[in-house]
């Protein structure tokens, strides 16, 4: 079975972490069954079921918790499953966002490949409380070990009565399926995913109707992420109030940041909401080659990056970074040290926005591909200086005018980068080459 | 033509959907084609489409809409190289351009003999132990060093 080959990483250090959301990880087997039974897993699932617990006083501990939705937006998660209609004539839908193709973003891997029965109980939770008689989990296109391991899982908490019909020997039924995906960084989009699980192109679609309306194959469904879903059994088994005080005001309970780029020791790390830039770092084994920080995008590219001396002293959490103009988004610190070129970095984002680009609004569909050959001009040493105004002016017209928030995404590294490092792109346009690596 | 092998991997991707929602399956139904027969010909997307009874064209976008389907041959091992920024703040070029110098072919190419075709890669959510690259679709590779490329290319046999 696929469970077995889920062995740890040789990542030992637990210091200064709080696992909740991988909290198997302490285990010798942490994606088995047993592991999760052991660890008190599926207790909560059966006593909502048997108890019959009413949904509204389920949804109210959540409320309480603090859940913001983990995939990047933040919104409250209470308040997302209140929108779900309570009586439908006919199946709702509930499906989990497991596509994470932000670059710098590998948190849901790990959920699913070292604590996949977590996230099924969270899943379960939700579909008991919101009324869903179907579940899909949508699975990154790129990580095919992980959906094995998912679906090995699922017929795991099949075989031992978590998911499928008359779930404890009640009414309640509810099937859970894995769906893979097949690379399209689109898909991460909620309802450009929903196309995706009817089989079609990814685009995303006109808002309203939300998905809690008009969602799967028609029918009122609820997305979440991956972590917010795996935060579930643990918010009804230490109450919403507990949940809440592990983190800080508007932030409850922990967040998983998926730490990348030049730092010693890359990786996930689960810590407490309003855990302090520098503290994460540390546990990262700070910057590599006792190097000295330049940069941090703190959420995934779509969030502004932010320089040291904006970062270092902020904490992770909603509040603090976009107090200092950037975003927690799904908790994707790349991290950049002095020797980076940013021209080259931002050519790299630029390239990805527009071969992601679905293709659907115009606005994000020519302005990426001119977003990238303008940065590209200037790294081929043909820049003007009026490219830089060109940028920040085509940024503006994607900005907002494009059914989905990829034409936002696209945007903000190009005005981040050019506002806080400007300097560099007017050297690279002056010199045709870089400041920083001479090149 | 679908293999009987295929047609049951399929009638397992169907069972996850209503009934009247064949279409649902067509992104797995095309992976399985595409892992069996190693590329998705025109004739593959037909059959498939003809299989879940949905127009051609609706498996065609699809097809085409999805960055790891191959509409054209890619060898016996196609390796794509993830080059966004977590890659690439860790030196992802070093391990293009030894890839790209020991089978001596550029991004999209197939070697001589047809074995290889490498491929450039968008993030593949996995950028903790980038650099990394990944082998038919499946196969994940990380934390990569020119020495363990050598090591991983001498394993394919």
């Amino acid at each position: 079975m696929a469970t077995t080959k889920a062995i740890k990483t040789a990542k030992p250090n637990f210091k200064g972490q709080t696992l909740l959301t991988l909290r198997t990880l302490t285990e010798k087997e942490p994606a088995s069954l047993a592991t999760y039974e052991k660890l008190g897993g599926y207790a909560q699932l059966k006593r909502i079921v048997t108890e019959k617990v009413k949904a509204i006083e389920i949804i109210n501990q959540v409320k309480v918790s603090g859940l913001r939705g983990r995939g990047g937006a933040g919104f409250p998660t209470g308040l997302k499953w209140s929108f779900m209609p309570r009586y439908f004539d006919g199946v709702k839908y509930l499906v989990c966002n497991s596509d994470e193709g932000e670059p710098g973003t590998f948190k849901d891997r790990d959920i699913i490949r070292y604590n996949p029965h977590q996230l099924i109980e969270g899943m379960a939770i939700a579909a008991y409380t919101l009324g869903a008689r179907v579940g899909y989990n949508y699975i990154h296109g790129e990580i095919w070990q992980e959906y094995e391991i998912f679906e090995s899982a699922l017929a795991e908490a099949r075989a031992a009565g978590y998911i499928g019909e008359n779930l404890f020997g009640t009414t309640f039924d509810f099937d859970l399926y894995a769906v893979h995906g097949y690379g399209a960084y689109i898909c991460g989009e909620e309802t450009a995913l929903i196309e995706s699980i009817e089989g079609k192109k990814g685009q995303p679609r006109f808002k309203p109707p939300f998905p809690a309306s008009y969602g799967v194959f028609g029918m009122p469904t609820n997305v979440n992420n991956t972590e917010s879903f795996a935060s579930i059994p643990w918010i009804l088994q230490h109450g919403g109030q507990a949940f809440a005080d592990l983190g800080v005001a508007n932030a409850g309970g922990t967040k998983l940041f998926s730490v990348s780029g030049h730092v010693e020791k890359p990786g996930n790390y689960e810590v407490k909401m309003g855990t302090p830039f520098n503290d994460l770092l540390a546990m990262a084994g700070g910057v590599w080659k006792g190097r000295q920080l330049k940069a941090v995008i703190p959420g995934g590219p779509s969030t502004p990056v932010m320089p040291a001396t904006a970062i270092v002293g902020a904490t992770m959490d909603y509040d603090s970074l976009s107090k200092a103009r950037s975003s927690l988004g799904a908790g994707s610190m790349i991290v950049m040290d002095e020797t980076t070129c940013m021209v080259k970095t931002l050519k790299r984002l630029s390239y990805f926005f527009y071969e992601e680009s679905c293709g659907q609004c115009t606005p994000c569909r020519e302005g990426t591909g001119w977003v990238y050959r303008v940065i590209k001009r200037i790294t081929d040493g043909k820049g003007t200086m009026e490219d830089l105004d060109l940028l920040t002016d085509v940024c503006n017209n994607i900005s907002g005018r494009t059914i989905c928030a990829l034409g936002d995404a696209a945007a903000t590294p190009v005005l981040s980068f050019i506002k806080h490092f400007r300097p560099e792109f007017e050297y690279y346009i002056e010199h045709g080459k870089s400041m920083v690596d001479g090149k | 033509m679908l293999s009987p092998e295929s047609i049951k991997k399929i009638e397992v991707e169907l069972s996850k959907y209503p009934a009247d929602k064949r279409q649902a399956a067509v992104m797995s139904a095309l992976r399985i084609v595409q892992t069996e027969r190693g590329w998705l010909s025109p004739e593959c997307i037909s059959d498939v489409a003809q299989y879940l009874r949905i127009p051609e064209i609706a498996a065609l976008e699809v097809a085409t809409f999805y960055n790891m389907y191959d509409l054209e041959p890619v060898g016996k091992y196609k390796i794509t190289v993830c080059t966004n920024i977590s890659c690439m703040l860790r030196d992802s070029d070093e391990i293009v351009n030894h890839l790209q110098t020991k089978l001596s072919v550029g991004f999209n190419e197939v070697t001589a003999d047809g074995k290889f075709c490498l491929k450039e890669g968008e993030c593949m959510g996995a950028c903790g132990g980038a650099p990394l690259m990944h082998i038919n679709n499946t196969e994940m590779h990380e934390f990569l060093t020119p020495e363990k490329v050598d090591a991983i290319l001498k394993g394919l046999k």
